[in-house]
């Protein structure tokens, strides 16, 4: 049999790591294993390399290292912000303003603070997923202490107009302006001062760099309580044993992504517009999910109607295709994604959904791949499928079309 | 997840697609939930001598579907309506928790199908019937007017 061709198309979840971050690493596990409290020379080497990772995560966002607290990971980061603000500020205001399209990290913890008398309000998104800056001005009140809209969707890779809402936020004065950049940050340029930021979360396992660790960012000044206690690690914001392995790996995929990132951005477009317009055109019946321009290099996100999401990934699987879907089915819950929810996707057209982001150990030929093995993966479950009987009869409801737009892709 | 019976259900699906002049047809489940299951069936006597299904939904619910056809073949009808949900995923090895209620809804398809049959029908043998009463039968839209043409007496057989 022949082999199988692995075509890895799924970086926003998470990304191989980088060979030379792995190398480092190795350097960090078996020679300089010190602990980077520690007063001799394995300790204080191990603390030399955690400083010269926050100058090189610092340096990816136009920030300086001081700025940094490295947690470990995205999540953690986003609780940090979130929490850590709406504690330290609780004399100030108890109001957070968020939108509904947000990771769970965000959406969770900010619940769990409505419970603990928090008000919170959930910004909608137009049908290409984005926020518009005059809800946020409409939503900001005398009570207002922090505002967190990431910079671009994991799902639909929608880019925020995220300055133009950084200015909106600095003119009420008080609140904080938090953005989880998690997809974003080696994706594509971030600078904290552009983006008029307070608190910026990012995470090493999405840009080449090992998973359980991720950084928040700080701006000097900022108020915020930690949410583990335990030592005066990290400038007093999160106690703990930093994780050097983790921290000097995520260093120096920062500074990877840092030398390369307009390559990076050249090669992902590539790839991602010849999926975009090699999988619509073939396959009828087919909606691009998301801004058709405003988007992530990295992200396709498609939906296909009178097939399920998962059952589009297991026979991806089969062809060597790693993708992922908003599905309920894929996401352990009853519901499809909320992200599509939020833009106006009908349930069937949020179960079809696939979506395929691209990274740079992809190529031309991969696309290539994707784009001859999708369609009879398509006809196939089509031709198993009643809703797309119904289509043919000519008698099947005719609720698939997304609000706000007039026809299907139908080639 | 998924274990290999499931799979193999999955990827190569027994007696997919529609039949021919069907006796009873049953849909299940609905969009919002991202399954749904048809059956239809074919009778000959009181036996099933045909099944065939079409699954929009996820490697449980087609896999289910696959799995319900094959058990249901030959099998008369009172059989077929003893064999439950969680009869077609044991049969299967076993499915998932979470796919336990949302995407096993094979069964109910079927009993759709044999309760569209017996009410098109009465509880008679379709093949009993002349020609022409099948006909009228099939045209009847309403299956609920053809039930109260015939009403569940004399020789019906159904189990309540």
């Amino acid at each position: 049999m022949a082999e199988t061709r692995r075509v890895y198309l799924d970086h926003a979840a998470t990304t191989p790591v980088h060979p030379e971050v792995v190398k480092i690493m190795d350097y960090y596990m078996l020679e300089a294993f010190g602990n980077p409290s520690s007063i001799h020379s394995l300790g204080r080497e191990a603390r030399k390399g955690v400083e010269e990772a926050r100058e090189q995560v610092a340096a990816l966002m136009g920030a300086t290292a001081n700025e940094i607290v490295f947690t470990a990971g995205g999540t953690e980061a986003d609780n940090l912000a979130i929490q850590g603000v709406a504690y330290g500020r609780r004399d100030v205001g108890n109001h957070i303003i968020t939108s509904a399209i947000e990771h769970h990290a965000i959406l969770h913890t900010c619940q769990h603070l409505e419970k603990e008398g928090y008000k919170v309000t959930y910004l909608p998104v137009d049908k290409h997923g984005m926020v518009d800056p005059d809800d946020v001005k409409k939503a900001l009140t005398p009570q207002t202490i922090l505002v967190t809209i990431m910079a671009a969707n994991n799902e639909v890779g929608t880019i925020q107009p995220s300055a133009v809402i950084g200015r909106v936020v600095k003119e009420h004065g008080q609140a904080y302006y938090h953005m989880d950049a998690v997809q974003t940050y080696g994706n594509w340029p971030v600078n904290v001062n552009d983006l008029h930021v307070d608190l910026l979360t990012v995470s090493s396992h999405k840009i080449y760099g090992p998973k359980g660790v991720g950084a928040l960012y700080l701006r000097k000044g900022v108020k915020l309580v930690p949410i583990v206690f335990g030592g005066s690690h990290e400038r007093k914001r999160r106690a703990g044993t930093e994780n050097v392995p983790g921290i000097v790996g995520f260093g120096k995929a920062a500074e990877i992504a840092r030398e390369t990132l307009d390559q990076r951005i050249a090669h992902n477009t590539a790839l991602r517009d010849r999926l975009i317009s090699g999988l619509l055109s073939p396959i009828d019946y087919a909606h691009l999910n998301g801004h058709p321009t405003q988007r992530l290099p990295n992200n396709v996100n498609i939906s296909i109607e009178f097939v399920e999401g998962e059952s589009m990934l297991l026979n991806l699987d089969m062809k060597g295709i790693a993708a992922s879907s908003g599905s309920a089915c894929t996401s352990g819950s009853l519901e499809p994604s909320h992200v599509l929810l939020a833009m106006g996707l009908p349930h069937e057209l949020a179960h079809g959904s696939l979506r395929m982001t691209v990274g740079t150990d992809n190529n031309m030929e991969d696309m290539e791949h994707v784009i001859a093995t999708l369609p009879d993966i398509v006809r196939r479950l089509r031709q198993m499928s009643p809703l797309y009987a119904d289509k043919i009869k000519g008698h099947a409801a005719a609720p698939l079309t997304p609000a706000g737009e007039e026809h299907p892709h139908d080639v | 997840m998924y274990n290999e019976k499931v799979m193999e259900h999955f990827y190569n699906p027994k007696n997919v697609g529609e039949l021919k002049d069907p006796d009873g047809i049953g849909r299940v489940g609905n969009p919002t939930c991202g399954d749904i299951m048809q059956i239809a069936i074919k009778v000959k006597g009181d036996r099933i001598a045909d099944v065939k299904f079409q699954t929009f939904g996820c490697g449980a619910a087609i896999a289910t579907s696959s799995m319900v056809t094959e058990m249901v073949k030959g099998k008369t009808l009172d059989e077929a309506q003893e064999i439950s949900n969680r009869a077609v995923a044991d049969a299967l090895g076993g499915l998932p928790p979470n796919k336990m209620h949302c995407s096993n809804l094979a069964a109910d398809a079927l009993h759709e199908a044999i309760k569209d049959y017996r009410a098109k029908y009465g509880g008679t043998d379709r093949n009993a019937a002349t020609q022409a009463q099948v006909q009228a039968a099939g045209e009847t839209a309403a299956s609920t007017a053809a039930a109260s043409d015939k009403p569940m007496s004399g020789e019906g057989k159904d189990k309540h």
